[in-house]
């Protein structure tokens, strides 16, 4: 039973953190069409901001996430402005190439500069703090990671939902000429639209810093899980998202248990083929 | 005194196909126009163009005594002048409440915006029982009525409707027709396009007759009417 338990719980705390991660991309996705390639660059970039804020400033990531939240809004919105906004409306192919090459630029910036060593911040608040709930052991980085993760994503939920600007977002992704006639600017919404996906994936990536190592290629499986939560989901539905992502977490941590370690990642993608199978435009999409 | 709206020669295109071919009309504060023609024509073309929505090649459009030829639609929202697309256009998944507030987009005083929402809801009283729905929920009339409400929540000085009758069943166009008269009355000026030329004609105090991008008649209402071409061409008569 308390195997069951553990099983469930990681489960559960890598979901939200990966809907947290997802509700970024799928936002991008869902208002605008266009898939940042770079989606895992920039969580790497976020870890290696906390990274480097702890080593050299000696700030903990439990606090330092806020920085790299608020720096990946500013580098977000700066992609749009300098490679979406510029590839958009060109070939159709061009905004997916344009961030895959931000991603290539990005990750071999940060091998170049930083090594592909792992690099895992130590002394930090929460350095292995565990606490054990009925047989079961849980992380305390990841549990903060994971509650923050979900007060992140809720308070994005409701700024989408229950402001004028969030009316104003979905408008635009809903029609965006009728969206200019409510005098709705949308270039501003679409520059607002990639700094908030970028400050989603700017927090995960710094909670994470509390317990895993960054390294150059780390945002590969991430963005990768991002994508599939994404489609799952439903394109721009963080609802979808929030639900995909505990489904990915929960299959990933169930099939790594009771089936085999290796396998973990091939039920998740077999998943992810049934629903786009059976219901392509998602489990909650638009 | 010069006209609230001035269209002059104006020649649009989409890429490289020319759809109108210098079209000039006047709307004078207050006045309720009308624009007839058949599918096709270039009306809706002119109503976008004159929105903001695309730009002219050549002519030009001036609104309240300034140029607003190259004004996005964005902006000339803000000059007093909103369009209520052909087709509606409602925010399908957002609620009929929301669609309203985002019509005030331009506003940011929280109690004006409540105060104009209170003066659609007595417009439209259909919209009031119906503002937590979504607007994809409702039937082709009340969403025409929202798209209405949506565009005055701007509290235009010019009002451009497009194709308010489509989709609507003949008792319904009537109403929504009565409407517009009691919202012209309220004191905002009207430019309206319509297929439906004698309802349309009915209700406006002038008419300007387009045909494959260009104004072929133009004059009061009761002349275009009793206008043996008009009646010929449009009316079936």
């Amino acid at each position: 039973m308390s195997n069951f338990l553990q099983v469930l719980i990681d489960g559960i705390l890598s979901g939200l953190l990966y809907a947290l991660v997802a509700a970024g991309l799928s936002m991008m996705w869902g208002v605008m069409d266009v898939i940042n390639f770079a989606h895992g660059e920039f969580l790497m970039v976020a870890m290696y901001l906390c990274y480097w804020i702890g080593a050299i400033l000696g700030i903990d990531p439990l606090f330092s996430w806020i920085a790299s939240g608020i720096f990946l809004f500013f580098m977000g919105a700066l992609t749009y402005k300098i490679i979406i906004k510029n590839s958009l409306g060109k070939a159709a192919m061009a905004p997916l190439l344009a961030t895959f090459g931000l991603s290539m630029l990005l990750k071999n910036f940060c091998m170049n500069r930083f090594t592909p060593n792992f690099r895992l911040l130590s002394g930090t608040i929460m350095e292995g703090k565990t606490f054990e709930v009925a047989g079961a052991i849980i992380s305390l980085p990841q549990l903060v990671t994971a509650i923050f993760s979900l007060v992140v994503l809720l308070g994005v939920y409701w700024l989408i939902k229950k402001t004028r600007v969030g009316w104003a977002i979905q408008a635009t992704a809903m029609d965006k000429e009728a969206a200019e006639l409510m005098g709705i600017d949308t270039e501003n919404i679409y520059l607002l639209v990639f700094g908030i996906g970028g400050a989603c994936v700017g927090v995960a990536g710094g909670l994470m810093t509390t317990y895993l190592a960054v390294h150059p290629e780390v945002g590969g499986l991430f963005s990768l899980i991002a994508f599939v939560v994404v489609a799952l989901g439903g394109f721009g539905s963080i609802p979808g998202a929030l639900f995909a992502a505990l489904l990915i977490g929960l299959v990933e941590s169930f099939a790594g248990f009771y089936v085999a370690a290796v396998v973990k990642y091939v039920a998740v993608f077999a998943i992810y083929l049934v629903v786009i199978l059976i219901r392509p435009k998602g489990l909650f999409g638009w | 005194m010069s006209a609230m709206l001035e269209v002059k020669n104006i020649h649009c295109a989409y890429d490289a196909v020319a759809v109108i071919h210098g079209i000039s009309l006047e709307v004078n504060e207050g006045e309720l126009v009308a624009i007839i023609g058949a599918n096709g024509a270039g009306k809706s073309t002119t109503m976008r163009t004159i929105a903001g929505l695309m730009h002219p090649t050549s002519g030009t459009i001036s609104f309240m005594g300034e140029d607003i030829s190259r004004t996005s639609a964005s902006k000339a929202i803000r000059k007093g002048l909103s369009y209520v697309p052909e087709g509606r256009r409602l925010f399908a998944k957002l609620t009929v409440r929301e669609n309203l507030e985002l019509g005030a987009f331009t506003t940011k005083d929280r109690k004006e915006i409540d105060e104009r929402l209170e003066e659609m809801y007595d417009l439209f009283p259909i919209l009031k029982d119906r503002r937590d729905q979504t607007a994809e929920t409702m039937s082709g009339g009340e969403q025409q009525m929202c798209a209405i409400a949506r565009g005055l929540m701007s509290r235009p000085k010019l009002l451009l409707l497009d194709e308010l009758s489509l989709g609507l069943q003949p008792s319904l166009v009537e109403k929504v027709f009565e409407t517009v008269v009691e919202i012209n009355k309220r004191g905002v000026t009207i430019l309206l396009v319509e297929q439906m030329v004698q309802e349309a004609l009915e209700i406006a105090s002038r008419g300007y007759v387009i045909q494959t991008g260009t104004i072929v008649h133009s004059g009061t209402a009761r002349e275009l009417l009793c206008s043996e071409e008009v009646r010929k061409a449009y009316m079936g008569m």
